[in-house]
């Protein structure tokens, strides 16, 4: 059996050997360097940070960065053990991200409560070791990304379970919307679920959760987006009862801004479902419909809601009420622009200054301290994660994982897109975190999975095709030549 | 510390270019849909001519762009997860159509499929020899050898 050419010029030198698993490299050491040289980063962040803050460097920060170095290693080998053909970049570009997040929050856990505690702040409100609590959920984010690993051998298996992951997915993102505000409220969403002593965003893991379930429902029904109806403007429209799941879609993001008033899940949602339906049915026309019902939905939200209003208010001139509601987007705004090219140095500025400088605007706090040269830098490790995924979805053969792929590629993309364009005032602010760096568990958690499933996926896509299933034992039965048989006496 | 905080952005500008070479060396291999690089490809036994088709190209359809290199073993093609060319196209039968090598030429072979294999216009019902750059129609799919 000829195979495609999976493993390029290795595996078409020995074409009697092609499924000879050394044929294809596995690339693993190269991860492994990269993310060694990811640790040295991390490592040096620390130091610098220690050098501008205290004035001077204690032994402590080796010992941090070889704890870092360990976690990932733990991971490295799950990869090497249970994916060896994955991606050799997305681990790595992932434990920088981490990495540079853990330090950035640790930093800024004295300076926060120092600048709180000034503002006269209680002292029940003051944020205390957010640092250790962030090491301590990568630790928990590593496990269930090495459980995901484990438990899912064959991403194509999840396709069978598609209907009750939307159905689990759904209830997720419903969930904090339909429970009192006492139990999940804070800061204006209602996207939290606290059980005592920790409080998690179920609507993280309800995005993965509805991704997969669309990837299967796309696939199985993919039939029923082609058909073409009228013919407008030089496009075929589908017919209007095929855009029932749109509809559907849509209507679901507009629930979750009204019932928990967060932006940027309604956005990040309607957003995926818009790409995977381009994706599964490579028709532009569903671009052009689902941001006229976008539009729509903007228009719709603004008049409605005050808290949108308020949000596109800030993002038009946030030196307007610079004291007020437009105070944290100006702050962090100045702060950049202190940074300016090569940015304060990492602990020499004071992106304190601004609220939730350690979550929503972690952006802006690491593009004050590393200026626009080391901003441009994280972004372009964002890129190649989000192309990496994109490019493993591109080449894995069949069409949930192609779909699957390319969503989750997209989901880490759009966000990144979402948060760094809300803390430049590119766009309206949203209540989005920027994966992997920004303080908060839930995404951490749910983003590790994300990545595990996209390894799974790049693994299929680069692994040579097995060994062809053998011959059946038993020629067709038109071939099969008559065997004469003693009739038993 | 001026000098260590430059430092710092080269080292990652350093990480973001040491990712880009990994992308740039892997930028063939892990496609799975480019054609193998030319050259070198003369394999053990009887040299290949310069005329024999090597290669298979999907021309149109959902897999347009494929390409799948002919090593001599025959190529199943259909919806059955473990044909050579996965078709995802409901005109193709599950175990749709074979090329397979015999001699020197490769020839096409209907497995009895709902909808039929066409080689040009012609519908195939026996194993019909194959020239260089013939279209094979199957289902919304075109394939064609070329060398």
């Amino acid at each position: 059996m000829t195979q495609p050419t999976t493993g390029g010029g290795a595996t078409s030198t020995n074409p009697g050997l092609s499924t000879n698993p050394g044929a294809v490299p596995t690339r693993r050491g190269t991860e492994l360097i990269l993310l060694a040289f990811a640790a040295g980063i991390v490592t040096l962040a620390n130091v610098l940070v220690e050098a501008n803050q205290t004035e001077s460097v204690t032994a402590d920060v080796l010992w941090y960065g070889l704890a870092y170095l360990g976690l990932f290693g733990v991971a490295h080998v799950a990869v090497r053990l249970l994916t060896p053909y994955a991606d050799p970049l997305i681990l790595p570009c992932v434990a920088l991200l981490n990495g540079l997040g853990l330090v950035m929050i640790q930093r800024l856990d004295p300076s926060i409560q120092e600048h709180l505690r000034a503002l006269g702040v209680d002292e029940r409100f003051v944020p205390n070791d957010q640092g250790p609590k962030q090491v301590l959920w990568t630790a928990i984010a590593l496990g269930l990304f090495v459980a995901v690993l484990v438990v899912i051998k064959d991403h194509r298996r999840l396709a069978k379970y598609g209907y009750t992951c939307g159905l689990a997915g759904l209830v997720l993102l419903a969930l904090p919307g339909l429970l009192p505000a006492s139990i999940s409220e804070a800061n204006g969403a209602k996207i939290w679920l606290r059980l005592g002593i920790f409080s998690i965003q179920p609507g993280e893991f309800a995005k993965i959760l509805l991704m997969i379930f669309f990837a299967s429902f796309l696939v199985a029904k993919r039939d029923l987006f082609m058909h073409a109806g009228k013919r407008v403007l030089g496009m075929d429209l589908p017919r209007a009862r095929d855009m029932a799941p749109l509809f559907a879609a849509w209507g679901l993001s507009v629930g979750v801004l009204v019932l928990e008033k967060d932006l940027g899940t309604s956005l990040l949602f309607f957003g995926i479902v818009l790409v995977m339906l381009y994706i599964a049915t490579e028709r532009a026309v569903w671009l052009v419909i689902g941001l006229t019902f976008f539009m729509a939905g903007c228009v719709i939200a603004y008049n409605l809601f005050s808290h949108v209003q308020l949000r596109v208010d800030i993002w038009l001139d946030p030196f307007a009420d610079f004291f007020g509601k437009g105070n944290q987007l100006a702050l962090a705004l100045f702060g950049m622009g202190t940074g300016g090219i090569f940015g304060t140095g990492l602990g020499a500025g004071r992106p304190e200054l601004v609220a939730f400088a350690n979550s929503d605007f972690i952006l802006s706090s690491i593009a004050e301290e590393v200026g626009f040269v080391g901003f441009a830098a994280v972004l372009m490790v964002y890129l190649m994660l989000s192309m990496r995924g994109l490019r493993s979805a591109l080449a894995v053969r069949d069409s949930f994982g192609k779909l699957l792929g390319g969503g989750l590629a997209f989901a880490i993309g759009f966000q990144v897109f979402v948060v760094a364009g809300g803390v430049t005032k590119l766009i309206p602010l949203t209540g989005l975190t920027a994966p992997f760096l920004a303080l908060g568990g839930s995404s951490l958690v749910a983003n590790y999975a994300l990545v595990a499933l996209l390894l799974r996926i790049s693994d299929a896509a680069r692994r040579p095709v097995t060994v062809p299933k053998p011959r059946p034992q038993q020629a067709p039965i038109a071939e099969a030549s008559t065997i004469l048989v003693e009739r038993p006496r | 510390m001026q000098l260590t905080r430059a430092g710092f952005l080269a080292l990652l500008w350093l990480f973001v270019l040491a990712a880009l070479r990994v992308v740039r060396s892997d930028l063939y291999a892990a496609s799975g849909l480019r054609a193998t690089v030319p050259g070198f490809r003369r394999s053990a036994g009887k040299p290949v001519r310069g005329k024999a088709p090597r290669q298979l190209v999907v021309t149109h359809g959902a897999l347009a762009g494929t390409r799948i290199t002919l090593e001599g073993r025959p190529i199943l093609i259909g919806r059955a997860d473990d044909s050579t060319l996965v078709l995802d196209d409901d005109y193709a039968s599950t175990r749709h159509a074979r090329l397979s090598l015999r001699g020197t030429d490769w020839y096409v072979e209907d497995l009895g499929s709902t909808n039929g294999t066409y080689l040009d216009r012609a519908k195939v019902t026996a194993p019909t020899r194959v020239p260089l750059g013939v279209p094979i129609r199957i289902g919304k799919t075109v394939i064609e050898l070329r060398s």
